[in-house]
């Protein structure tokens, strides 16, 4: 009977009638929220009870030895590896869990590849085309028109990159720290809410570092993107780092400002002695 | 519009001037001289030459998904085969009562074994309109349902040729028999009509000459059509890095299955033009075979670039042509010592001494300012 009546109640909303996509809540703070997450490989813990929240508009540093399970936490957020158990939240209305990878691209998490992978047949031009936010369904695609305002955008970013000379030619014949540039530049083409970076400055140089410190320092901010950077080199990592999480055999071992965590001894003893001693 | 966009494209208008200046060639060589003028093109010429050219849409459709979908289909002979069934069904319908046995409905093959009345999937097919509406429903059906099911499986690769295959000589096996109602393997025969033309007439085979060509034609420019897309960027991408495409929000699985689903279709309409030209359809068609050779032409002419396609599927049927009638026995090899050397000296087929200052993915799509435009 309760049931009959709720079907009768005029006021009421379906849950169904909801759009998946509605913008992401963010008024209680945090814009990701992991809780208790656990994942095992063939009985090992790659993630074991892991708890984590990051807050809109903040920019996030990881570190954390090899087998830490940084890589497994993006996994699990952009929904390709689905948890044993736990929950894992953007802002407090969307349950990634219930999501496929797509569906989660288009809510607005960016996800940036340790190994930079673009596509190297498309131009520099064409890979920023195809990142971009838009309707990606098929006939909608197909009739896809190049407009002013999508030129503008993408030679916006192309500016910011610094690929703009390099944009007609084939994404292929980029060095290795170009590509990891246009691999940033195809996340900000699809304005994500939440930025993961996954080892941005592997192999590249000094300058390249200093540049790419400054682009993802100046992307972070309330109302624009949240970023998480998952980096093993700790220059780098103390020079943007406001927040630094340590991840060890899957789970939270320490979290604060880079000086203080550099101070825990937990976290000397696991991963910065040997960083240190080796640097 | 993003269909007359690849009007805009030199190649593409290159190629469709060649194309139409060849079919007015040939009619004119075919019409205006004598019979034993050195340069007078035969009716059997002109059929054959017919034949080539719905091979070569074939081949085209199957550039369409391994070139710029990365989706190596080595079963596209059943698309090609079914568009060719359902044309047959309707030009067996044609015959009327002046078969063998001169039943008014029932196909000679029918009556052969004697059956009372038309399986029910054989209504309709007298009406032209709908069997050519079946020419383009029964294989984008078909390719519909397995690219659904293969694709949302996310198999890809060597696994999705070797279904394609497998799914093509099972056909083959079905209609070999006779109770699938298609003449088993004697297939569809003894036409007589074309939508009231005369089929051993010349100008009529001169006419479907002229459609393969058209066909061709319209086929191309609309492959071309969805590669020079935003869509057709997509398929490159899902053919290069799958995860990645799909991480930037595309369903590439769907994406896939409307590229399939097209190229299927195109098939489909090859095979409806090659069967009143050759003037038989049976399920040797179907066999995996000949599915593997339409992909050899087309790594032959060169992959992705769909004129690349239509360049060695001519050019091997020509050769095969020869070949067969010179020294049948010596065929397979030439064709295998053919695809060794075209491999070897030129890795991006004919169609790579053409564009060999451009990369073969440049090709894919037009430059920034194209696309503006």
């Amino acid at each position: 009977m309760n049931f009959l009546a709720s079907l009768a109640d005029r006021e009421r909303v379906f849950d169904f009638l909801v759009p998946a996509a509605s913008p992401v809540d963010v008024r209680h703070g945090p814009i990701l929220y992991l809780e208790d997450v656990t994942v095992s490989f063939d009985g090992f813990r790659a993630i074991d009870g892991l708890d984590l929240t990051i807050d809109d508009g903040e920019l996030r540093c990881i570190i954390g030895p090899n087998g830490a399970g940084k890589t497994t936490m993006m996994d699990i957020i952009t929904g390709k590896t689905r948890p044993d158990t736990g929950s894992v939240w953007f802002g407090s209305r969307h349950d990634l869990l219930t999501m496929n990878e797509p569906e989660i691209a288009s809510l607005g998490i960016g996800r940036k590849f340790q190994k930079p992978t673009v596509f190297e047949a498309l131009s520099v031009f064409e890979n920023l085309e195809l990142a971009m936010a838009a309707d990606k369904r098929i006939l909608p695609t197909l009739t896809a028109r190049m407009s002013g305002e999508i030129r503008e955008r993408i030679e916006e970013v192309l500016a910011t990159i610094g690929l703009t000379e390099l944009q007609s030619r084939p994404a292929g014949i980029l060095s290795h720290g170009q590509k990891q540039w246009l691999e940033i530049g195809m996340l900000l083409m699809q304005r994500p809410r939440l930025l993961l970076v996954d080892e941005p400055v592997a192999g590249m140089t000094e300058q390249e570092m200093e540049r790419t410190a400054e682009l993802l320092t100046g992307l972070a901010g309330k109302g624009k993107q949240s970023v998480v950077v998952v980096e093993h080199d700790m220059g780098f990592v103390r020079s943007i780092a406001r927040t630094v999480t340590v991840l060890h055999q899957g789970r939270v071992l320490a979290e604060g400002s880079m000086d203080q965590v550099a101070n825990d001894p937990k976290v000397i003893e696991v991963y910065l002695g040997a960083e240190e001693e080796v640097a | 519009m993003w269909l007359t966009r690849p009007f805009r494209e030199r190649s593409t208008r290159l190629f469709l001037g060649i194309l139409l200046a060849a079919l007015g060639l040939v009619t004119l060589l075919n019409l205006a001289l004598p019979e034993g003028h050195p340069l007078h093109v035969s009716t059997y010429t002109v059929t054959l030459l017919g034949k080539y050219l719905s091979y070569a849409l074939l081949a085209v459709a199957v550039d369409l998904v391994w070139g710029y979908l990365g989706i190596l289909s080595l079963g596209h002979g059943a698309f090609f085969a079914l568009g060719g069934y359902a044309m047959g069904m309707y030009l067996m319908r044609q015959i009327g009562d002046r078969g063998v046995y001169g039943d008014p409905v029932l196909p000679d093959f029918m009556v052969f074994l004697d059956w009372q009345s038309l399986p029910w999937y054989w209504h309709g097919f007298d009406m032209a309109a709908i069997a050519f509406l079946m020419v383009l429903l029964a294989p984008g059906l078909l390719a519909l349902v397995f690219g659904f099911l293969a694709f949302r499986s996310r198999v890809t690769g060597v696994y999705l040729s070797i279904i394609t295959q497998a799914m093509t000589f099972a056909l083959m096996l079905a209609f070999f028999r006779n109770e699938m109602g298609f003449g088993g393997n004697n297939g569809l025969t003894d036409f007589r009509e074309l939508l009231g033309f005369d089929l051993r007439s010349d100008a009529t085979r001169l006419g479907l000459f002229l459609a393969t060509g058209i066909a061709l034609a319209l086929g191309y420019v609309l492959c071309r059509a969805i590669v020079a897309s935003k869509l057709g960027r997509v398929s490159v991408a899902c053919r290069d890095a799958e995860a990645r495409t799909r991480f930037l929000g595309y369903r590439v699985e769907r994406v896939q299955l409307f590229v399939f689903v097209v190229s299927a279709m195109l098939a489909g309409v090859a095979g409806a033009l090659y069967v009143p030209q050759v003037g038989i359809i049976n399920p040797s068609e179907f066999s995996p075979i000949f599915s593997i050779e339409v992909v050899l032409w087309v790594a032959l002419g060169g992959r992705a670039t769909l004129y690349g396609a239509v360049i060695g599927a001519l050019l091997v049927n020509y050769a095969k042509t020869v070949f067969t009638g010179v020294m049948p026995d010596a065929w397979l090899f030439a064709l295998g010592g053919l695809f060794v050397l075209v491999t070897v000296f030129l890795p991006r087929g004919v169609a790579g001494l053409f564009a060999y200052r451009r990369r073969p993915a440049e090709d894919t799509q037009p430059t920034a300012k194209e696309a503006s435009a």
